[in-house]
């Protein structure tokens, strides 16, 4: 110990023990948070998306179902989030004449490109499902939504060999500059359950909901449920579409793969 | 007597051998990391229910802020019918509205998704070392030797908690008593592995997989509920075994954890047994 003047009051093992621990605190949470924005760091623990991928294919197969709830299940109110009220011109003007004037688009890698309109939709053979919706923040709301399922519209449009991604385009946009878009691989294209849904609980789906489509991939989390759809592009990569991580969310550090 | 043979080899005179001390540091930082980056991933929603879907207006544990006649900010915590001003720690602290407070989480800023980057690597790392400690302890005779309790262990359990709640804590070098051995054995089968399996009951692909684990467990949000409070449960533990170490010659029970190795006590003739 070195010694000091005694005017300055000396540091007391207590003191310094506590100066010590704080500091160290204060280091660690430093620490962490510094970590957390080194790129390697980010990779190296990221790489537990393509294990939790690959584990849970094994474990749930292409086909296995997601659970379906009786009626009586239904949440009383199916709490809408992201976008709820979109202001894009596009969607203000559609929605006004109560989207006669809405269509959907399907291209890409696909035989035959194809514009639905919502009646078209409508009128198509469709599946009801009462499933359970898990938001990533970790809350879960029950809705029985109707539609068509996905797998049916993509074989009329007759999807080529080298497709990989569905890419779902939509109305709306979350910071007022980039239009939300998501998308899904074909085993989860092709799931029996992932439907364009245009009802929800019997009506048609709300503007909080997504009107009038929205997606409902039922074994991923609630951000891969793209809203608000105007079109369906099949590509090979999605790297050259906006932050090229697959979604608007995943651009921004969600992971593209959303089973857990 | 378990662990107490005439054998003098290095191997017999370790108090924890190579694998248990392995596992518990790396077991260590797992915890820490999961236990931070879950509660970043708890403030994204900070409310807790039972059942399938969440039933928003009555949660059974919330935490949120409230605005005082005064102008100034509460954080407050719901729990049941009860409610808490707990502000500075929980639902407001730092002048931020959120459940648990910058310190207690990982990123210290609201960061769902880094939060969940971190969770989910460490959660693999903390299964695979927790399966691969488990089948050694197993097919090692660790458990059998060190952690199963016997006849004398189950009469004596009434005994050892009246001593612990006295404080009266005996420097048992040689041999875990009956309490130590349930808690340390319900932490390893029941809680660790609870975790684990209430954790994949919250993945909707699990769900599909495995959809009697959500009636094994009652719902996702009862699942979300049950990985929260054994959470705190596993907190508690280290909570009570930080103690104990303390109370019973702290700086000799580090080095055994570290290397293995527990220098005997003057009085004490016991071999370092619990292996």
């Amino acid at each position: 110990m070195s010694r000091r003047p005694p005017s300055e009051p000396s540091l007391t093992r207590r003191a310094l023990l506590q100066r010590t621990l704080l500091g160290a605190a204060a280091l660690g949470l430093v620490g962490c948070d510094r970590l957390s924005e080194n790129d390697a760091i980010i990779q190296l623990i990221g790489s537990a998306e393509t294990l939790n991928l690959k584990a849970q294919r094994l474990l749930a197969g292409r086909e296995s179902l997601a659970v379906e709830y009786p009626a009586s299940m239904i949440s009383p109110v199916f709490r809408p989030n992201g976008t709820v009220d979109p202001q894009t011109a596009l969607y203000r003007q559609l929605a006004a004449y109560d989207f006669t004037d809405w269509r959907l688009t399907v291209d890409g890698l696909v035989q035959t490109p194809l514009e639905l309109s919502l009646e078209t939709l409508r009128g198509m053979p469709s599946r009801t499902q009462i499933t359970r919706h898990d938001c990533v923040e970790g809350w879960s709301a029950i809705g029985q939504w109707s539609g068509p399922v996905l797998g049916d519209i993509l074989e009329q449009a007759g999807v080529h060999a080298s497709a990989r991604y569905v890419v779902f385009h939509c109305m709306d946009q979350l910071d007022g500059e980039h239009d939300y878009y998501e998308s899904i691989d074909m085993v989860e294209a092709f799931h029996p359950q992932t439907l364009l849904a245009h009802s929800l609980n019997g009506e048609p789906l709300p503007v909080g909901n997504g009107a009038p489509l929205r997606l409902r991939v039922e074994r991923q989390l609630g951000y891969k449920m793209a809203k608000y759809l105007k079109g369906i592009t099949l590509v090979e990569h999605f790297d050259d579409i906006q932050g090229g991580r697959g979604g608007y969310w995943e651009d921004r550090g969600y992971t593209w793969y959303a089973g857990i | 007597m378990p662990g107490r043979s005439s054998d003098k080899s290095i191997t017999r005179r370790l108090r924890h051998r190579l694998p248990v001390r392995v596992w518990h540091w790396v077991n260590l930082w797992c915890l820490i990391v999961l236990l931070l980056s879950g509660l970043q991933i708890f403030n994204a929603h900070p409310a807790l229910y039972w059942g399938s879907a969440s039933s928003f207006d009555a949660p059974w544990l919330e935490m949120y802020a409230m605005r005082a006649a005064d102008g100034s900010i509460n954080g407050m915590t719901a729990l049941g019918p009860w409610q808490f001003t707990t502000t500075g720690v929980l639902g407001y602290s730092g002048e931020s509205v959120g459940g648990f407070p910058a310190w207690a989480t990982l990123p210290s800023y609201q960061f769902l998704s880094m939060g969940r980057l971190w969770h989910f690597f460490f959660a693999w790392l903390f299964a695979i070392s927790g399966a691969l400690f488990a089948l050694y302890a197993l097919l090692s005779g660790h458990f059998r030797r060190n952690f199963w309790l016997d006849g004398r262990d189950w009469r004596a359990l009434g005994q050892d908690v009246i001593h612990h709640l006295k404080l009266r804590f005996h420097d048992h070098a040689d041999k875990y008593n009956g309490l130590q051995k349930l808690s340390y054995l319900s932490v390893v089968f029941l809680a660790l592995p609870l975790m684990i399996v209430t954790g994949l009951c919250m993945s909707p692909t699990i769900n599909a997989a495995a959809p009697w684990l959500l009636d094994l467990f009652g719902g996702r949000q009862s699942a979300r509920s049950l990985h929260f409070i054994t959470a705190f449960s596993l907190v508690l533990f280290a909570v009570v075994h930080m103690v104990m170490v303390l109370l019973s010659n702290p700086l000799r029970q580090l080095r055994g954890m570290i290397t293995g190795h527990m220098p005997r006590e003057s009085s004490s003739s016991d071999p370092e047994s619990p292996s």
